[in-house]
């Protein structure tokens, strides 16, 4: 693959590795050639035909996203031939789209709006076929809504929920004029094995697939003087909201984020950083106790490795595909779960607040967690424990209608009693960081000593690497824990659900030595989520790594089991870790799902 | 092309051989090398209408290094008008295994697959019969070389090579991004030859009697005979072996019912000639230095004065509307597209001019379809609305 | 075992479990069954162990493996440009007229689902139909109505769609 090939791109010679598609060709050399099927996340389908290009000699044109450059190639990106029929293909996509963009979700952030904007289409000479088609909108799922009249079948979606997800709720249906992306047997998206953690979602170059917005509802909550609205905001979500209010990404804006949200009118400002924490209480407690009752009581109910269960898209699936290896999920909510609840508990109570003048909102960088909140079983509060969940998008959405001018807020402070977090709920948001949260915490715990990283830092299982092993060596445990005494704890973290399946196939084939295994639905974790700003790829979940790696370093307090928040409310309230209180409120149970 | 209102009807395919295992013995006797220098010399191009030469191809897949290769024929015969794969495989299917066996010993492939389509599924049984007798004749010559029988399942667009091996994965019939070609990357990701069925029985020609005898056939550029699938208004429809090469007039003065408005060759995806075209036109391969030279896979198909080339045309556009895969924007929504808009015009809710409209729109399907079939549709629609105007508005 | 289930696994068994047997082990089901339901498609997947979507997806693309329930025989005439030319729609009337049922439709006592096609190739013997596997060339109203009630009759059946 050395080998470099010569090429021409409109008449300037470039040099260029054999083998790189000439769309990559053009995008070394600055030139933009306009793509909709194609995604830097997924593998080239070449389906749309926007990208043509006319290669020199050849009668007809090469999809760029498609054609590997070879030695000698003339390439011309911006002929009146390679512009006249891009112009057309877009012109058929506009007659097959229900171009109604004003009326469009994804109006303003459309990518077949945008190519039609940028080609000047100000005619619609061909027949619309919208009308003539009996389209259907899917709006049953309380995460995700699927608008088959706005989709163009560039089937990003139906490659993102195979190829990164490897879920295959959707699929390409039918031929022809009927062609059509669709789930088996074109039931509802909540009827089929659909995770709702948003990747199509997030995707989907049109308003095809969008999650469901509650907007409205929190806006109304909001306004109404008898409630009282507190909101959360998960770890991702600050290092990704920027990006929807025209910052680079990899901006964190936790201090902006959080006066935008006063300024909203919420009545109190908080962290599901702080529930995070408490997460890791409650979920080091339980692999270390798992652990005693597995090395030491023999108990063989009790099944290794535990895996995380913070990510509900990640819980659905393993419910789905995995459905008789559930006793190996932490019990514990996630963190937005274990804060819905403790906030019409809790949190009511030490204000002094009928817990059904409450509502609760949470700000996620994820659709599945909207089906979360709406699961029967996350009513312990003896209320639904969280009311509304908006993503990352949404938020930017309030933030524009309010009218603020995001860039210039100063920055301001969460409110306390559950406002108060550690660096290691910051990472949370990245994959990898829950692990890295729970080592901190852990060998804390059990040696009385802080892990043996520099400055805490557990870089083995940080990256992007798909699955990603770590062993922390147990030496010299504190009396209680003696019997881990030289155990080399084994621990994996998977992120994207094709991955988690590869780890999981390894648990249920029984060659997988693990004792923690952390599971994210999503590539990148959370900050990759469904409902973080699109667009998402590779690079962007990068640099917001980058931006939750900064923001943990620079707390004061970069261990869970140190957030004075969490002390107070241990001793206040739940008393103990996996405690009769934090039972109730704290942890859930699973449901087994047909694959089918 | 010489004005003699004869065409030369020759027999080599469907002539009753029974030498095939003596062909298949005595082939193999010789180089790989030595049998792809005759099938170059005899300059067989496919017959399933793209014309690409077999020879070229057989030493592709030859070269190409890999432990696993396949050998495909291509029996998903769907382009309307034609029918001939179907006789072959139903009168000298032996010689179809010949010449896929003898491929496989050039190309190194132990493996053959009939790609047949569910439309004929009632040939399926009586094949592996014959295959049978083949496989212990293979056994007997020590050839490892092993032919199944694939069905497809009722998809035109299986017959594009690319999309036949997605099918022959179990996957919707798509074609795929090219390159990577058959030859480098097929079936299973390994190097395969795919065929047409005729183009394989001709290189059972070739390797019986040589390539002389099969280049001396047909003309310059379009050599030896071609299969010819005749239907619509003619007395005598049928399967006919010509010479390539042959003028449309000779064909029509032959065929013709003495009404022939206009012919369309290469079935649906090919070109409609009006009467006033059929003496500058040749039935043969690109590349004629006049007139106008027209591929085929072999369809024929006569129209007489009592027929609407607008009721033509909107047959055909139905006909690529369903079954085009529907992947790619200029295919799925072109076809759709063509289809509405001749009929709004026809009704008067479109004016006259927006035909013009429809063909820019078909010069762009021809640009950048993914696929022959996205490709190919400008060709009858132009050649109709371009010939026949006034019937596509009246 | 439910009866399909079985099917499937012999299937599978002859085929093999690999994604390129999906089609065979399809129309391994279509040629017993009729038609692809939605438990023999959930079985199919569940055999094979792949996505369900998948199975459906590719399914639908073959328009041989019906996924709608079909009588016991499918009459797919062909509807391409010489069988138009040559009489399909009489073919087509005559073939309402007697089954009395409508395009895509089905007879009441699940014998006959009617279809158009596209071509057969069949062309020089137009108009052609397929009665499941088997071929019918040159027809006129009269053949059809002939070849229709031999097999009404081998059905006892009376030709009104009612046993």
């Amino acid at each position: 693959m050395s080998k470099k090939v010569n090429i021409t791109i409109n008449g300037y010679p470039v040099e260029i590795f054999a083998g790189k598609t000439i769309l990559e060709a053009a995008e070394s050399q600055g030139i933009k050639v306009p793509t909709l099927c194609y995604h830097k996340d997924l593998c080239v389908a070449g389906n749309c035909r926007v990208c043509v290009v006319e290669v020199v000699g050849q009668k007809r044109l090469s999809a760029a996203c498609a054609t590997p450059c070879e030695e000698g190639m003339e390439i011309l990106t911006n002929s009146l031939k390679v512009r006249n029929s891009r112009k057309q293909i877009i012109e058929l996509l506009l007659a097959e789209h229900n171009a109604d963009c004003t009326k469009c979700y994804r109006n303003g952030n459309c990518e077949l709006q945008t190519l039609a904007s940028e080609y000047k289409i100000m005619t619609q000479e061909f027949i619309e076929l919208v009308p003539l088609k009996k389209f259907s909108i899917d709006m049953y799922s309380p995460s995700i809504i699927k608008d088959d009249s706005k989709c163009i079948r560039c089937q990003r979606c139906v490659r993102t929920c195979a190829e990164l997800q490897g879920v295959n709720a959707l699929t390409v249906a039918h031929k022809g004029d009927q062609m059509k992306i669709t789930t088996f047997f074109e039931k509802a998206m909540r009827d089929v094995v659909c995770t709702n953690c948003g990747q199509c979602v997030n995707h989907c170059p049109t308003g095809a697939l969008v999650e469901k917005n509650y907007i409205e509802e929190v806006w109304e909550a909001i306004a109404n003087p008898n409630l009282h609205v507190i909101v959360q905001t998960a770890p991702a979500v600050r290092v990704g909201l920027g990006e929807e209010l025209g910052m680079p990404p990899g901006e964190s804006v936790t201090g902006k984020m959080v006066a935008a949200l006063k300024r909203l009118g919420f009545d109190s400002v908080l962290d599901t950083d702080f529930t995070a924490d408490l997460t890791i209480m409650e979920e080091g407690t339980e692999l270390l106790t798992r652990l005693k009752k597995a090395l030491v009581d023999k108990d063989e109910t009790v099944k290794l490795p535990m895996a995380t269960s913070c990510s509900p898209g990640w819980i659905k699936y393993i419910e789905h595909m995995y459905p008789d290896h559930l006793k190996h999920l932490s019990t514990c909510k996630s963190p937005q779960q274990m804060f819905g609840a403790l906030a019409k508990t809790y949190y009511a109570k030490a204000r002094n607040l009928e817990p059904d003048k409450i509502v609760s909102v949470s700000i996620m960088p994820c659709t599945a967690k909207k089906y979360e909140a709406f699961r029967p079983e996350m009513h312990d509060s003896g209320y639904r424990d969280v009311d509304y969940v908006l993503t990352t998008r949404e938020l930017a959405i309030l933030i524009k209608q309010a009218g603020l001018d995001f860039k210039k807020l100063e920055p301001a402070k969460y409110d306390r009693l559950m406002g108060e977090s550690s660096g290691a709920a910051v990472i949370f948001g990245a994959t990898g960081g829950v692990m890295e949260a729970a080592l901190r915490t852990a060998y804390e715990i059990v040696t009385g000593r802080e892990v043996p990283f520099e400055n805490l830092n557990i870089i083995p299982v940080r990256g992007m690497d798909g699955v990603r092993e770590a062993s922390v060596k147990i030496e010299k445990p504190l009396e209680d824990w003696a019997f881990l005494d030289g155990v080399e704890l084994k621990c994996a973290v998977a992120h994207g659900l094709i991955n988690a399946k590869s780890v999981m196939d390894s648990v249920k084939n029984g060659s997988a030595d693990y004792h923690f295994i952390e599971f994210m639905a999503c590539p990148g974790g959370c900050l990759g989520g469904g409902g973080q700003p699109i667009p998402t790829n590779a690079e962007i979940r990068q640099k917001r790594a980058e931006a939750i790696y900064a923001e943990d370093s620079g707390l004061p307090i970069r261990k869970s089991h140190e957030n004075p928040e969490v002390h107070k409310l241990y001793k206040d309230f739940l008393k103990e870790p996996l405690g009769e209180v934090s039972h109730h409120l704290l942890h859930t149970k699973y449901t087994k799902r047909e694959r089918y | 092309m010489a004005n003699s209102h004869q065409l030369k009807r020759v027999d080599f395919i469907f002539r009753n051989e029974n030498d095939w295992e003596k062909v298949l013995s005595n082939t193999i006797k010789k180089t790989p090398q030595d049998l792809i220098n005759e099938l170059i010399s005899s300059e067989l191009k496919g017959r399933g209408g793209a014309g690409f030469p077999t020879g070229l191809k057989w030493k592709l897949t030859a070269e190409a290094e890999s432990d696993e290769k396949y050998v495909i024929c291509n029996a998903d015969e769907g382009e309307p008008g034609t029918f001939k794969d179907r006789e072959i495989l139903s009168r000298v299917p032996y010689k179809v295994f010949t010449a896929m066996a003898i491929c496989g010993y050039i190309t190194g492939a132990r493996e053959g697959y009939i790609y047949l389509r569910g439309e004929y599924k009632f040939l399926k049984e009586e094949l592996e019969k014959v295959l049978d007798e083949f496989d212990y004749y293979c056994n007997e010559i020590k050839l490892d070389f092993k032919i199944r029988v694939f069905m497809g399942s009722g998809a035109y667009i299986c017959g594009e090579e690319t999309a036949l091996m997605e099918s022959m994965e179990g996957k919707r019939g798509e074609p795929r991004n090219k390159p990577p070609f058959p030859t480098q990357s097929g079936y299973r990701g390994k190097p395969t030859v795919i065929n047409n069925v005729e183009t394989l029985v001709h290189t059972f020609t070739i390797f019986k009697y040589g390539a002389k005898k099969f280049y001396d056939l047909g003309v310059q550029y379009s050599r030896g005979t071609k299969l010819f699938s005749v239907s619509g208004d003619t007395p005598k429809p049928g399967i006919y072996e010509l010479e390539l090469g042959m003028s449309l007039q000779d064909f029509v003065y032959e065929f013709g019912d003495g009404d022939t408005k206009a012919v369309q060759v290469g079935g649906a995806s090919g070109f409609l000639v009006p009467r006033k075209k059929f003496k500058d036109a040749a039935i043969g391969f690109k590349g004629k230095l006049t007139g106008i030279s027209l591929p085929t896979g072999g369809s024929m198909m006569l129209f007489n004065s009592s027929r609407s080339m607008f009721n033509v045309l909107d047959n055909y556009l139905e006909f690529f509307r369903e079954e085009s895969c529907g992947q790619c924007t200029p295919c799925r929504v072109g076809c759709q597209q063509l289809l509405l808009g001749i009929k709004a015009v026809k009704r008067g809710d479109k004016p006259a001019a927006y035909l013009d409209k429809l063909l820019r729109l078909t010069e762009t399907m021809q640009y950048t379809a993914k696929c022959g079939l996205g490709q190919s549709v400008a060709n009858s629609f132009s050649s109709i609305v371009e010939n026949f105007r006034e019937e596509m508005i009246y | 075992m439910d009866p399909i289930q079985t099917l499937i696994k012999d299937l599978a068994d002859i085929h093999g479990r690999k994604r390129e047997s999906l089609l065979p082990i399809m129309q391994g089901v279509v040629e017993r069954e009729k038609y692809l339901s939605e438990l023999s498609m959930i079985e199919i997947a569940r055999e094979m162990d792949i996505p369900a979507a998948d199975v459906y997806g590719t399914a639908t693309f073959y328009s041989f493996l019906e996924t709608k329930s079909t009588g016991k025989y499918t009459i797919r005439v062909c509807k391409t440009i010489t069988c138009a030319m040559k009489g399909k729609n009489q073919v087509l009337f005559a073939i309402q007229d007697m089954l009395k049922i409508k395009l895509g439709e089905t007879t009441p006592d699940h014998l006959f689902t009617l279809l158009e096609t596209n071509c057969l190739g069949w062309c020089h013997k137009a108009p052609a139909m397929l009665i499941n596997d088997d071929v019918y060339t040159e027809l006129t109203p009269e053949k059809v109505r002939e070849i229709l009630s031999v097999y009404l009759k081998q059905n006892g059946s009376n030709g009104n769609g009612y046993h």
